[in-house]
């Protein structure tokens, strides 16, 4: 039986702004406007009736597709007995990996060096896990007193962190930058517009009086970051958030996704503010953040919901992810596949990679690298900045 | 017809006219309605954002205007223009005729005013439903000027002035999601994301519309209809689409889809609207779904 958990001293207008500001922290544009008009729907319904009101509160607050697909669980979380704090949407019946994931969250560097808790992600089948968390896991560069050799997942401080957003933000200006194969003709451009001007000079008695110049114009690349933030990433989540955010900033254009059980645009919440106060946004967006990873089903909501809209032959599809899936792997290749068709270069960053004796043998990684345009390890922020000539050559 | 008192009554009105609403639908509807809100609906091509507000025309007894939205829609196609060549010609005959004076102020009256869609709208005696279809289409700067209307319900004319709205009307926008609305537009609206339905909403909806087919064949339809919506395909078809492919079956003369698997494969016209596609659903395939659904 759920069962309101309110005073009965409070009134309905302090809970219908109370629900408003529980909504706000999760990420809805919901205000005083919101609060006005779900107050005076209360008046066309049954207040009293829970579906009813469910209904009625999505119309009003939830605005997009998205935001309809959670709004039930804020609904419940803040309505019913479960309380107002952040609902935890993880399916029963997996605790133990919901009591890692936690750990994970909050795991110090040298607990998984001694192995001792926080085994990244279970890997698909148990078996043909590549993860030694031994001392063989490390990164073989990462004992260099160096930040920029450190393993991201050591990155913790605010200047670390602020690092790989500039180096994102390096990237990012690599890859966009492209200029076209043609020339056109420009009132200020590099070269002379020959074929113009010897026109142009036979009304002068052929004095090339007149110049016209041309340029090979600006084709931008677009950028979409799809981060996954699933359990076995987390010891990376803050170093790739910054990662992702440089990205996002170098360009209006750019797409940011984060990907665990579902995948959400976080495109704008990047956008705004300070890095670790989006981050803490996110995580309360994301209530899955931390949990298992479907991969391939995610991909092929990206290729039908948003490639449609901002992938095309100019773009850059840039894969953050250590390729541990718990759905289907072959989903990935089919997924990457329909992708490619769209004319776009695939990245895919795994930080595993630079791990001493890596192989892709997690079965989604293997399923998507014939897809890849470039595989490449980005567990450094030495080895991303590596990546900046390949990136400008794709 | 007077406005339903609750929701379920909508759902159960709307049902009446042969439009099988979800519950979120009819809530955000109800609320639209009572509220006084405009409503956005958005969800995949063909399934019935349109149609809606056909039905609630129908239901209210009261008029559709519908502002189709593309790419460089203006003001002048979407509020009102200047009815210019009988502006001339009052000129050109106050002229011969020496009429002088007040020619200015009566070409710059209503007589010479050719309302469009959203002038016409706010004009009505009894509200309308004004049906603004596909609004991602059009450019932001109309989508500006479109929440400017939709909050006032008032238009300024500079040569007459303000318009006010004589009544409300019931405003639908719809949306295919070929670029993200602001979001200053989506908190003016209330929202119902409409999805494919379920089978049994879909069986539903068939019968309504094709009341003269045969149970069996029906079921057949939506299960095969369903199951293609689970395919690997470049355009899902919508509840459209499977009304034209019922259609279609029933006007070939087919009683039971496996009986003639050729004839199927080519009434799959209806449904499978790419190249793609088509191949994608080989007469295998198609003999597979239809098996299965049978």
């Amino acid at each position: 039986m759920l069962v309101s958990r309110f005073t009965e001293r409070s009134t309905i207008e302090d809970r219908m702004a109370g629900f408003m500001a529980h909504l706000r922290l999760n990420g809805f544009p919901a205000g005083l406007g919101e609060t006005e008009t779900a107050l005076r729907a209360m008046q066309a319904i049954e207040p009293l009736n829970p579906d009813e009101l469910r209904l009625a509160l999505s119309s009003i607050c939830a605005t997009n597709a998205d935001r309809k697909q959670r709004f039930n669980d804020l609904f419940r979380a803040y309505w019913l007995s479960d309380g107002r704090i952040r609902h935890e949407n993880r399916p029963k019946g997996h605790d133990r990996q919901d009591r890692r994931s936690v750990q994970t969250s909050n795991i110090r560097a040298h607990e998984i060096a001694a192995g001792s808790s926080g085994t990244p992600d279970a890997p698909d089948d148990g078996q043909d896990g590549e993860v030694e968390t031994g001392g063989e896991g490390q990164l073989v560069a990462a004992r260099i007193e160096n930040l920029r050799k450190t393993d991201l997942r050591h990155l913790v401080t605010p200047e670390d962190i602020a690092e790989a957003e500039r180096m994102a933000f390096q990237l990012a200006r690599a890859i966009r930058d492209r200029r076209s194969r043609r020339r056109k003709a420009a009132r200020r451009g590099a070269q002379l517009d020959l074929r113009r001007i010897a026109r142009h000079s036979v009304a002068h008695g052929g004095d090339p009086i007149e110049l016209f110049q041309r340029k090979r114009p600006d084709r931008p690349v677009r950028l979409s970051v799809i981060l996954d933030v699933s359990g076995s990433m987390m010891i990376y989540a803050r170093a790739f958030l910054a990662f992702v955010r440089g990205l996002v900033s170098a360009d209006l254009h750019t797409e940011a996704y984060l990907l665990h059980t579902r995948l959400i645009r976080v495109t704008d919440t990047m956008r705004e503010g300070e890095t670790l106060k989006s981050v803490g946004r996110l995580s309360l967006m994301s209530s899955g953040i931390g949990g298992g990873t479907k991969i391939g089903e995610n991909l092929k909501t990206f290729c039908s919901q948003y490639a449609r809209h901002s992938v095309n032959s100019r773009s850059v599809v840039i894969i953050l992810s250590d390729g541990y899936d718990t759905g289907d792997p072959a989903l990935v290749g089919e997924a990457l596949a329909r992708l490619k068709k769209r004319g776009c270069r695939v990245l895919w960053l795994n930080p595993l990679k630079g791990w001493a004796g890596y192989e892709p043998v997690a079965r989604g990684m293997a399923a998507a690298i014939p897809h890849l345009d470039l595989f490449a390890s980005a567990n450094t922020l030495e080895g991303l900045a590596a990546l900046e000539p390949e990136l400008a050559r794709l | 017809m007077e406005t339903p008192a609750n929701w379920t009554d909508l759902k159960a009105a709307l049902d009446g006219l042969d439009y099988v609403a979800s519950d979120d639908l009819s809530m955000a509807l109800h609320l639209a309605i009572t509220l006084g809100k405009p409503l956005l609906l958005e969800g995949a091509a063909g399934v019935g954002k349109t149609q809606i507000a056909k039905t609630l025309s129908e239901l209210f007894a009261t008029k559709l205007i519908r502002l189709q939205c593309y790419e460089g829609l203006d003001a002048s196609s979407a509020i009102y223009e200047w009815n210019y060549q009988r502006q001339l010609l009052a000129i050109r005959a106050a002229s011969e005729s020496g009429e002088a004076g007040n020619v200015e102020e009566r070409i710059f009256s209503d007589k010479y005013l050719m309302a469009r869609p959203l002038l016409e709208a706010i004009q009505q005696e009894t509200p309308p439903v004004l049906l603004i279809d596909e609004v991602d289409r059009a450019d932001e700067e109309f989508e500006a000027y479109l929440l400017e209307i939709l909050a006032e319900f008032q238009i300024s004319i500079p040569e007459l002035g303000t318009i006010s709205a004589r009544s409300k009307p019931h405003v639908i926008l719809t949306s295919n999601g070929t670029r993200d609305l602001s979001d200053a537009l989506r908190r003016r609206c209330l929202y119902a994301y409409v999805e494919y339905p379920d089978r049994k909403t879909e069986l539903a909806i068939l019968q309504k519309r094709q009341p003269g087919l045969a149970a069996r064949l029906a079921e057949q339809i939506v299960g095969v209809v369903q199951a293609l919506r689970k395919e690997e395909l470049e355009k899902t078809p919508g509840v459209a689409e499977m009304l034209d492919w019922a259609a279609a079956l029933s006007g070939l003369g087919i009683n039971d889809l496996t009986d003639d698997p050729e004839a199927v494969q080519a009434s799959l016209v209806c449904l499978l609207k790419t190249q793609s596609d088509r191949a994608a659903i080989p007469i295998e395939v198609q003999e597979r779904l239809v098996g299965k659904a049978a």
